[in-house]
């Protein structure tokens, strides 16, 4: 009525409830921004690789083959760490107020948790991108389906600790979140055969690890591989990733209706 | 139609009433300030007309809607106290961040200029001084061109500069028409920016005026006077008397114009100890706002 503002036309409400590819993009360089992420995400499952393959000289003599297995095991754990680092922004996020800031923008809660997975995620993809180049150089040979697939296989499996992020993203109110979840990743991944193969394992200790997070993920992104890929893989990485998505929505649902 | 519609707001935490059946309406194109002492419910009850809370009882209305509904069209906009942003985004990639999440924003060039903060746009937000993050508060504010624009004390912790820049960068902006309701616990800032005050205290509404209201509200004088027996229907016939209270012995009058008052005591009654003093805003604030205030003496609105 009297409102003399200078818009004209009708006001709207933006469409996928905020969702679009500038706020993605913006994220992605944001968290690129971040040194230690990267640290996590590029810089040790490279070294690692270059540590236990390059050095090794059991690898060696075991073949190219061993040097692919360790080359995807860490694929699999830079691009879970590095999903897990970003999904677990959302506690910084959180601690710095940004998410009540969000609160006043037309952004809804899914299209907000949308982009924190899918910047997540290519966490995860740039760690595999960069952890197969480091192979591929280093001398790692595989048929290119297999370099595909199990490059999927790693990336895919980021999925499980994007939502394993934000889960503990929204549970801590930390902005290191990461020094608390690193080493916990790190076990995680023994359990998943990641840093020796599971079958070093005591027996006891090979059934659990059927049982944890990792384990899918590592048997999927190997398998194009090694072979392995069995429904109880696929079980574990869906039961993981729905139990971390929905423990992550039950806390994000917590967090927004406090306040 | 009203920018701002509180119906008998109420809000407890655990066994602390934060606001207490609180109505409050802005008409379009006001500049209002609420103004209340710390902890009086003024960010209580912004949080319940942006949505961050939800009122235990009573409605909240936004331009004929509720906050989610006009935050989503961009109806609304808030410069909060703190916090709400990220060191790792430039002050450019913030404001673009937040655009890329409205329907129609303005141009970030043209906001950045209209907080004054074109100059630090690519500076990092971490190296940005309490002001220029405050601007750039503004700035995202500035986004969806709002009818209504929230600022909850939005200057505190900012040196004198700072918010001299800062209200000038407001004043600015508030030409066009925008409803600008801030909550401040400065009274100078109430009475240099605002065309209307609301005074809070404990959860409630205390006075509601023009600024000149509430400033009348405060500009009296009392004179005060020893005077046994003293006539008070006579001195409230006197012109500019208030009000006239009898203690004992002394007569105690608020006045506009003590000049009548202390002729006439001086002249027509034997009055001895004859003191006359002066109220200011300040006063009138600490006396409407304070927490063992008697009853509150409202002024109309």
């Amino acid at each position: 009525m009297t409102a003399a503002t200078t818009q004209v036309e009708e006001r709207h409400v933006p469409p996928l409830g905020g969702f679009n590819l500038t706020a993605l993009r913006l994220e992605i360089r944001r968290m690129l921004r971040n040194r230690r992420t990267l640290m996590f995400v590029v810089v040790f499952p490279s070294v690692f690789f270059r540590i236990f393959g390059m050095s090794s000289k059991g690898v060696r003599s075991a073949g190219p083959s061993a040097l692919a297995y360790i080359m995807i095991s860490m694929a699999v754990y830079g691009a879970m760490v590095g999903a897990t680092a970003g999904g677990a922004a959302v506690s910084v996020e959180r601690s710095f107020g940004w998410s009540r800031q969000l609160r006043l923008t037309p952004l809804r809660p899914a299209a907000y948790v949308a982009i924190k997975v899918l910047t997540a995620m290519m966490l995860g993809l740039l760690a595999v991108a960069v952890d197969f180049a480091v192979g591929a150089f280093s001398g790692v040979h595989m048929a290119p389906q297999v370099w595909l697939l199990s490059g999927l296989g790693a990336w895919l499996g980021s999925l499980v600790f994007a939502a394993f992020g934000l889960f503990v993203g929204f549970l801590l109110p930390s902005e290191n979140v990461m020094q608390f979840v690193g080493p916990l990743l790190a076990i995680l991944a023994m359990f998943g055969g990641l840093f020796i193969p599971l079958a070093a394992l005591p027996p006891a200790l090979q059934t659990a690890a059927l049982f944890t997070p990792v384990y899918g993920v590592g048997q999927i992104a190997r398998a194009p591989l090694v072979g392995g890929f069995t429904a109880i893989a696929v079980v574990n990485v869906i039961g993981w990733t729905l139990a971390f998505g929905i423990g992550a929505m039950a806390l994000f649902r917590r967090d927004t209706a406090r306040v | 139609m009203l920018a701002v519609d509180l119906q008998h707001l109420t809000k407890r935490y655990g066994s602390v009433t934060a606001v207490n059946d609180l109505s409050l309406q802005l008409e379009s194109g006001e500049i209002v300030a609420f103004l209340g002492p710390n902890g009086a419910g003024k960010t209580t009850t912004i949080d319940m007309l942006l949505g961050l809370a939800r009122p235990d009882s009573g409605t909240v209305r936004v331009y004929g809607r509720s906050p989610a509904d006009a935050i989503a069209r961009g109806d609304v906009s808030a410069v909060m106290q703190n916090g709400g942003l990220l060191k790792d985004f430039t002050v450019k990639e913030t404001v673009e961040f937040t655009a890329s999440l409205h329907a129609n924003p303005r141009p970030v060039a043209e906001v950045l200029d209209r907080a004054g903060i074109t100059a630090i746009a690519d500076r990092r937000v971490a190296k940005c001084s309490g002001g220029e993050q405050q601007r750039l508060r503004f700035a995202i504010a500035l986004l969806s061109d709002p009818r209504l624009l929230v600022l909850d004390e939005p200057t505190t912790g900012m040196d004198v500069e700072g918010r001299r820049e800062f209200w000038r960068a407001i004043r600015e902006d508030a030409g066009c028409g925008r409803t600008v309701m801030f909550a401040t616990h400065y009274l100078d800032e109430a009475d240099a920016y605002a065309d209307r005050i609301v005074l809070i205290r404990q959860g409630s509404i205390v006075a509601d005026g023009t600024t000149a209201e509430i400033k009348n509200l405060a500009s009296g004088r009392t004179v005060r006077a020893t005077l046994p027996g003293a006539d008070a229907d006579t001195l409230k016939a006197l012109q500019g008397v208030m009000s006239v209270e009898i203690r004992g012995d002394t007569v105690i009058i608020q006045c506009t114009n003590s000049d009548v008052v202390a002729r006439h005591l001086l002249t027509e009654t034997p009055a001895w100890d004859l003191d006359v003093s002066s109220k200011n805003l300040e006063a009138a604030f600490v006396a409407l706002t304070a927490n063992d205030a008697a009853e509150p003496a409202g002024v109309a609105p």
